[in-house]
């Protein structure tokens, strides 16, 4: 039997990721990859995959795929219900269904298969970049995804225990960024200082964040310059978009603070309405 | 120079003009220091991305600082020629601000060789700057909502080719049937940092 799932439902919105295309920023084509790397990750890991292997990256649930053959799946990130191989890698017989409900907590939900889902790489990756439009199509009700064959043993694990993406507040580390000094002297106590809430215009790209703004001092033009993902940066508006996997290669506003690179992963894992807390450090 | 920093994994070097820029990137594109995954020039810096795992962002700095520019960043390799229709609905508008008649715009735009200084704001999109000195043209006052594929335009002192249908505010003096980035061909992308670039005007405006 040929080694396939049928998507029967996406869910709000499926993509296939992996670990992106580093090294070609200076060429405009930004890295991309699963937003929530540590989870996707571990769902590699769970079923024997090496780390470069496409996995599906489901936002708020909703996904459903039938297999075409016995495959070993994983889901990892956000719980959802009826997910029955949450962190537990388990096997989905020909014909079964894997369904997931909505998650109670956590945004984005990881699946791997065992042999990696095997679409076709777009630049040396199979991750799709909502900004950029490159990389395979968004995931939709109809596709047959391939599925490649296993190369690596299996890992012997039947649980990984790792916490679910918690449902309140987030406390994340927060570094200076290049242009702290291009804002007021009581910017940072006030970034650092109270909370701010996810809304609803944030995606892949990154997080818009409501809550109070920063003031400038230099209100000259920043002339455009590369950024990485955790980038906090400032808008006209004061208030701060957190940059996810899909960012821009380069930027035109004063980028005041980055989150610590592995705390970017949890990051990714907050809804509309949650709130996040930067706790300043220096490492 | 001085070394900003960009969170647990990048640090961005700043400098003091385009011409550092690009001497200091053809450095480090020729030669990576291990554990960078990504050099980003840009307008007054570069940002250098590291791989936490193989490197650390001190070492890198370190290897930044003993860098040496390379002065003559630009490519040996062949010039890169566009053809070009020069029928871009903002020409009478540029040659009005430069004080010029459309077809000296047209003559000096072909007249100078340009190179590619950098990218990042889209794939395949490189911001072109030719050494004459002779453009500093202002943007569109109000962006245009879609600017077509193949549009070569001029912005500050730099000219452009859009590689696709995308919003922008650059000044569209014409436009070229060659695609600047096109999935099948390798590389993808025409316009890399140090290629040389020349337009050839072809008329049937």
């Amino acid at each position: 039997m040929t080694r396939a799932v049928t998507v029967l439902d996406t869910g709000p919105l499926t993509t296939v990721q992996d670990e992106g295309r580093p090294g070609q920023a200076a060429l405009g084509i930004g890295r991309s990859g699963a937003c929530d790397r540590a989870s996707a990750r571990l769902a590699n890991r769970l079923v024997g995959n090496g780390q470069d292997a496409a996995v599906l990256e489901v936002t708020f649930g909703g996904l459903a795929l039938r297999a075409h053959a016995d495959l070993v799946v994983v889901t990892t990130g956000a719980r959802c219900p009826a997910a029955f191989a949450h962190n537990a890698p388990a096997l989905l017989r020909a014909g079964a269904v894997l369904r997931l409900g909505m998650p109670a907590g956590g945004l984005r939900t990881y699946v791997a298969i065992r042999g990696g889902f095997a679409v076709a790489p777009v630049l040396g990756s199979r991750s799709t970049d909502v900004l950029s439009g490159l990389g395979p199509p968004v995931v939709q009700a109809g596709d047959v995804l391939p599925v490649g064959r296993p190369e690596l043993g299996m890992p012997g694990i039947d649980l990984a225990p790792v916490a679910d993406p918690g449902a309140g507040e987030l406390s994340v580390r927060v570094l200076p960024g290049p242009r702290r000094d291009w804002f007021a002297d009581t910017a940072w106590a006030t970034l650092t200082g109270q909370p701010y809430t996810v809304t609803s215009e944030s995606n892949r790209i990154g997080l818009r964040l409501d809550g109070p703004a920063l003031e400038r001092r230099r209100t000259d033009e920043l002339p455009s310059e590369g950024m990485v993902r955790g980038a906090l940066q400032i808008p006209p508006s004061g208030r701060p978009v957190l940059f996810l996997a899909d960012h821009p290669v380069t930027g035109g506003y004063p980028v005041v603070g980055y989150v610590a690179d592995d705390d970017v992963d949890l990051c990714a894992q907050l809804r509309p309405g949650q709130t996040v807390r930067f706790r300043h450090t220096t490492s | 120079m001085r070394i900003l920093p960009s969170g647990t994994t990048a640090l961005l070097v700043e400098l003091e003009a385009l011409d550092d820029v690009l001497a200091l990137y053809a450095a480090l594109a020729d030669q990576r220091p291990d554990g960078v995954v990504d050099v980003v020039p840009a307008a007054r810096t570069v940002l250098l991305v590291t791989d936490p795992a193989v490197t650390s962002l001190a070492a890198v700095e370190a290897a930044v600082r003993r860098t040496e520019p390379q002065r003559d960043r630009r490519d040996a390799g062949e010039v890169v020629e566009l053809p070009v229709v020069y029928d871009g609905e903002d020409l009478a508008d540029v040659a009005a601000l430069m004080e010029l008649q459309p077809a000296e715009v047209i003559r000096r735009h072909t007249g100078d060789e340009w190179t590619v200084a950098f990218g990042g704001f889209a794939p395949g999109f490189g911001y072109l700057t030719s050494t004459s000195g002779q453009w500093n043209v202002p943007r569109r006052s109000s962006p245009r909502t879609r600017v077509p594929a193949g549009s070569v335009a001029l912005a500050g002192e730099f000219s452009g080719v859009y590689p696709r249908e995308s919003p922008g505010g650059w000044q569209l003096i014409g436009r070229t049937e060659v695609a600047v980035f096109d999935l099948s061909r390798d590389p993808a992308a025409l316009l890399r940092p140090g290629n040389r670039v020349r337009f050839v005007d072809v008329g049937g405006a």
